[in-house]
């Protein structure tokens, strides 16, 4: 007995350990990839610090703020704010410290400019929501301390640079008061407020600097309004749009007199250029005018005189003010044409002398120059270089200087809408072979080292070396399939309308296109990218031709706006075509079936609930018409609270005859009370989830029947009262109810009901189980809980006889209009962390067991085993449980720290999870997107069908080797045995023979 | 070996045949030694070699029987180790299940040879046979009991349906949250 409770013993250690999937600190980059992104630039400063490196403190439209190193583009630090705390501005005080305004302007925080570290934060509350300004006067001293100007939330504050603490403050109640300018004129010790009051009355406050005393209130009133913004062409004088958009006001309040002048733009412009838009520049004495076709410069000289100095039809960019000298300012300009942009720098008050002239080539995927920031620096012979940095269309950054591009980030990645993916080219002959011909003394010397560290000879330097070959391996990052399938493209589209390709094996951009269709035109003003979808897949043909995506976007921001679809050819990143639909695009529906060259079937909903079918040939109309009556779409209606479902009718009625449009009907709608239900959270299966059976195995070889449909939607819903920010309610009037709704039928499966839980639900459907995560207000923790769904019609399966023979109907089409007999199982469990996204790994054929990747609060990626979420858990699982891999109930989930898959890493920003099959079962590919990016390989039941990175050669060989030896001296061994035994028995049979012969011979 | 032959086969001269026991003696020039009978072996004391031959047979019918009866103590001793091995599936209950499997199988395959040296027309081998048998089935019982303990006969539905793929649904529903 004692044998067999040891042996049992053993069995338990080894089966129902976790598994811990931690990495060993050398293989670290060997399978995963994480580059650090900070998002579309919006504020650039430049350090002035003489020592040091030279730097360059950014905010971004992704809510970071960031020191790059102006030599090379690295980060040196950088800081995520909260996706509600945008930043308003930023800048420099004191040479250093990083001034930050954010959230409205409510929030002022100073970080150290070296290191990144934040040295205070204030808190600046005001009357009433407001443009906000910081100010950083430079010669503006307060007992040596130097004063930070910031108007925010209708109240103007002067704060200590050095602790954050507000020296005085001074509120500017008046209720219809808009502020559009707050000037620190240098030298002085005044602050000007401006603003518009009831949109026709410019109103300017003079404040005192030293106490926030109000020296003089001034206003006038214009009759024509104002549109816009203003631009300030001195430290006294701004100018205005009148609200039309055609008269130009040039407002001076010169020692604090108003007054004004106007002039019609057409007075400046021959030709008409309909209504106009200020360009906010703060180069004294310019500003620019833009209309839709053309900007034109207008230099302010003296008493409100206006003059145009320029007008072109380019595309134009212009960058700041930077004062050079004393009396001189600077600023950078920067023109567009066909594939080069064209840099000029000029004096602010010579507009037609140069300081400098350059031209630089391009990239024309880069679109347009969006924004400019300039700065200069000493050049050996004492004259004024200046170097510039640009923001493009892509969002991407670039640092110009001496003509060239001196670096450039891809800053565009840190805004990733949608993601998918493709499979490189197959191999082609002959091309791995050239290659290793080619520097064979390399690969020769490549494999000495391996065999060294093999061998465990290899010293502390060849270990190094053979870390950076394995990290570096050409087999990882080649351009064609590999058997395995962990080689594919990431085709990711950014909020830029950009689309990029990422090599999975190491993260570089393979190719990246500016779609063409998503580029501002007549007819579409503001596109918008939408999603991306697999358009063709080729097997058949994988050698001639390439897979495609399709790419959905819509013009602006409106639902009923007209929507474009673009393919793009996935292995050259070439846009095969584009098409501009003269309907919206509600939803895509991708359906299960494809045409002969295996373009995938997609039906587009519009928004009068027509459905467009494409792509537009007669084929696919054809496949189309034969599984028309089997085709079904619903709609979730989050702000009414109603999911209905629909059928398709008949084709579409009135306007052109078109047979790709079709009429749909409604079927059923499923209406939650709105006093008490409110949709938070919608999941369904994931369409390319391969499951592998139906059956799921539990103790005592007893079998149950998932329900296993891809018409199945989670659905959750909260109290309307609690679906504010967590503790807003009390758990009595707070609920969560989840449903299981089928959607071709409306029926609902399940229904359940939870009692004081809130959201946000962070949901995630796969096979026949729905795992979600909220908030348990009564235990003040968060949750997980699960729900899988059992097929009970099937339960009575169970004659092995019918089974062996094939007798049984468990693999025959189902049609969801039967009754379905449905059972769930369901358990809750606390869990630590609060989420922001959470996927489910999904291998090639479903076999390998799931993993749940949770993103963490803290933007880390944590790997939890499905088996920790099983609604069959019970505190004393029986023995046959316990074999079968239950594990014993706990109140809460474990987080083991060597499941992250991130390991140390963080991805910043995190927003979405997206798992992809390799081709080997055990393996998925794991890609992590948020500001920064995140790729990895996972094996969730550990690499079961290849040998792993840690496995042994070095002992398979020495065992072969010794094996081979083993054979080979016995081999010799046994043969002269034999010889010797031969030779006995010979030399025995020869002595008889002898005595034989002389017995005859004495015969 | 190759050179041994070639010594031999080169080497000989002479040879001598000592197998030549034929009756006549005429077969070679030379005569038979003085005293030396040819016929002499064959014949014996016909009451000598009769009492031998029961005893003989006698030794052979019980010595069947021995044989017969010896897979009854395998028997026992795969009880104890199967015992000893648990009901759970490991590498060293798989062994001990299989070769319980294997034994019996490859002993009635050589049911002929094991009573090959006890064959003589006046044994009766039926019966022991027929206990071997028996008692060899019995192992292969005890054997299948015990892969059935073990879980790996395929007798229970799981068995069958645990690699069936999910039904195809007739109807397809998309649809989701307006873009």
């Amino acid at each position: 007995m004692a044998i067999r409770s040891f042996f049992l013993f053993i069995l338990f250690f080894s089966s129902s350990l976790s598994p811990v999937f931690s990495l060993y600190e050398d293989q670290v980059g060997l399978m995963d990839w994480h580059q650090q992104y900070i998002g579309k630039v919006k504020q650039a400063v430049f350090s002035s610090q003489r020592a040091g490196r030279k730097r360059v403190v950014v905010s971004t439209e992704e809510n970071v703020i960031a020191s790059l190193d102006l030599r090379h583009g690295e980060i040196f630090w950088r800081h995520l704010l909260g996706a509600d705390d945008v930043i308003d501005g930023i800048d420099i005080g004191l040479g250093k410290y990083v001034i930050t305004l954010s959230s409205g302007g409510s929030i002022l925080r100073s970080w150290n400019l070296p290191d990144g570290q934040m040295v205070w934060e204030s808190s600046l509350q005001g009357p009433k929501h407001s443009k906000s300004f910081l100010l950083v006067p430079t010669n503006l001293k307060f007992d040596k301390d130097n004063v930070l100007v910031v108007f925010s939330n209708g109240r103007l504050h002067a704060i200590s640079c050095i602790d954050g603490e507000v020296l005085w403050k001074k509120d500017f109640e008046a209720e219809s008061f808009e502020v559009q300018q707050v000037i620190q004129p240098p030298g002085s010790d005044l602050i000007y407020v401006v603003g518009f009051a009831a949109s026709y009355q410019f109103e300017m406050y003079q404040i005192n600097a030293k106490n926030g005393e109000l020296l003089k209130h001034e206003s006038a009133s214009f009759s024509s309004g104002f549109s816009g913004e203003v631009s300030l062409v001195s430290t006294e004088t701004v100018v205005a749009l009148d609200s039309t958009g055609s008269i130009l006001l040039t407002i001076s309040f010169q020692d604090g007199k108003i007054s004004s002048q106007q002039t019609p733009i057409s007075n400046l412009v021959e030709e008409s250029l309909g209504p106009a838009v200020i360009i906010p520049s703060s180069v004294s004495g310019i500003f620019a005018i833009k209309t839709d076709a053309v900007t034109v410069f207008i230099r302010v000289i003296g008493e409100g005189k206006l003059e145009v100095v320029e007008k072109t039809t380019h595309e134009i960019a212009v960058s700041d003010a930077l004062s050079i000298s004393e009396d001189q300012e600077a600023f950078a300009l920067i023109q567009h044409a066909s594939s080069e942009i064209h840099l000029t720098v000029k004096l602010a008050h010579d507009w037609d002398g140069n300081l400098l002239k350059e031209s630089v080539k391009m990239d024309r995927q880069r679109g347009l120059v969006h924004k400019v920031f300039i700065n200069n620096y000493i050049r050996t012979d004492r004259s004024y270089g200046f170097r510039v940095l640009i923001v493009m269309e892509d969002h991407s950054l670039l640092l110009l200087q001496q003509g060239e591009i001196v670096w450039s980030r891809e800053d565009g990645l840190a805004s990733i809408i949608d993601v998918t993916t493709s499979e490189l080219p197959v191999e082609r002959n002959g091309v791995s072979v050239a290659k290793v011909e080619h520097n064979l003394f390399e690969w020769l010397k490549g494999h000495m080292l391996k065999l060294k560290g093999t061998l465990m000879l290899a010293s502390p330097e060849d270990m190094a070396a053979i870390q950076s070959m394995r990290l570096k391996s050409s087999e990882k990052s080649k351009m064609t399939r590999d058997h395995n399938g962990f080689r594919k493209l990431l085709i990711v589209l950014t909020r830029a309308g950009k689309l990029f390709a990422l090599h999975t094996g190491d993260g570089r951009i393979v190719w990246s296109h500016l779609l063409r269709s998503l580029h501002k035109s007549e007819a579409c003003q503001s596109p918008i990218g939408l999603n991306l979808y697999q358009w063709q897949v080729p097997h058949h043909h994988a050698m001639d031709e390439n897979p495609s995506v399709l790419v959905v976007s819509r013009c602006g921001p409106s639902s009923d706006a007209p929507g474009v679809l673009s393919f793009v050819d996935t292995y050259t990143g070439k846009e095969l075509s584009s098409l501009s639909l003269d309907h919206a695009v509600v939803q895509v529906i991708p359906l299960p079936y494809t045409d002969s060259t295996e373009q995938r079937l997609h039906l587009l909903i519009n928004a009068d609930k027509h459905a467009h079918l494409y792509p537009k040939t007669s084929e696919a109309l054809s496949i189309f018409k034969r599984e028309f009556l089997n085709i079904y779409w619903y709609s979730v209606e989050d702000q009414n609270g109603i999911i209905k479902g629909h059928a398709l009718k008949c084709k579409c009625t009135g306007e052109v005859a078109d047979e790709f449009c079709f009429d749909t009907r409604d079927l059923w709608s499923v209406v939650f009370p709105s006093e008490s239900e409110k949709i938070v959270a919608t999941v369904t299966r994931k369409l390319n989830e391969v499951v592998h059976t139906q059956a799921k195995v539990v103790a005592d070889q007893d079998v149950m029947y998932k329900y296993i449909s891809r018409n199945l939607l989670f659905v959750a819903t909260v109290a309307p009262k609690g679906s504010g920010e967590i503790g807003s309610v009390t758990p009595e009037e707070s609920w969560l109810v989840a449903y299981l709704i089928d959607t071709v039928t409306g029926r609902i499966l399940h229904r359940v009901t939870h009692h004081g839980l809130q959201g946000p639900v962070h949901a995630v459907f796969s096979e026949n189980w729905v795992v979600y995560h909220y908030f348990n207000l009564r235990a003040h923790r968060y949750e997980m809980s699960v729900i899988e769904i059992y097929d009970q019609s099937r339960a009575d399966n169970k004659d092995v006889w019918k089974l062996v023979l094939g007798k049984h109907n468990l693999t025959s089409p189902i049609s969801l209009f039967s009754r379905p007999e449905v059972i769930t199982k369901s358990q809750s469990y606390f869990f630590t962390h609060s989420l922001k996204a959470i996927a489910v790994t999904s291998t090639a054929k479903g076999i390998t067991s799931k993993q749940l990747l949770l993103g963490t609060i803290g933007d880390q990626v944590l790997a939890l085993d499905k088996r920790f979420l099983d609604p069959r858990r019970t505190v004393n699982p029986t023995q046959a449980e316990k074999e079968e891999g239950i594990i014993p109930l706990t109140d809460s989930l474990p987080i083991i720290p060597q499941s992250y898959v991130t390991h140390a890493l963080r991805v910043e920003g995190l927003r979405g999870i997206i798992t992809v099959p390799a081709k080997l079962e055990s393996t998925t590919l794991v890609f992590a997107h948020g500001v920064d990016l995140f790729f990895t390989q996972l094996a969730p039941s550990r690499t079961y069908d290849s040998l792993t990175e840690d496995f042994s050669y070095a002992l398979l060989l020495i065992t072969i080797v010794a094996l081979v030896a083993a054979i080979f001296v016995t081999w010799r061994l046994s043969e002269r045995k034999e010889l010797q035994e031969k030779w006995s028995f010979y030399s025995a049979f020869a002595s008889q023979s002898t005595f034989s012969s002389l017995f005859l011979c004495d015969n | 070996m190759e050179k041994g032959k070639g010594i031999m086969g080169s080497g000989r001269r002479w040879a001598v045949d000592f197998s030549d026991n034929s009756t006549a003696p005429s077969s070679r020039d030379i005569p038979d030694p003085p005293g030396f009978t040819r016929a002499s072996v064959d014949q014996d004391d016909s009451t000598v070699s009769r009492q031998k031959k029961d005893a003989e047979s006698n030794w052979k019918a019980q010595k069947a029987w021995e044989v017969a009866q010896a897979p009854f103590k395998n028997l026992l001793m795969m009880g104890f180790m199967m015992w000893m091995a648990g009901n759970t599936v490991h590498l060293f209950s798989i062994g001990i299940t299989f070769s319980a499997l294997w034994q019996p199988i490859s002993a009635l395959q050589g049911v002929g040879k094991v009573f090959e040296p006890y064959k003589d027309n006046k044994v009766d081998l039926l019966g022991p046979k027929l206990l071997f048998i028996a008692l060899n089935l019995g192992g292969l019982a005890l054997g299948v009991w015990k892969l059935n303990t073990l879980g790996l006969l395929p007798t229970h539905a799981s068995d069958w349906v645990s690699s069936l793929p999910p039904a195809q649904e007739v109807e397809y529903s998309g649809g989701g949250i307006p873009l």
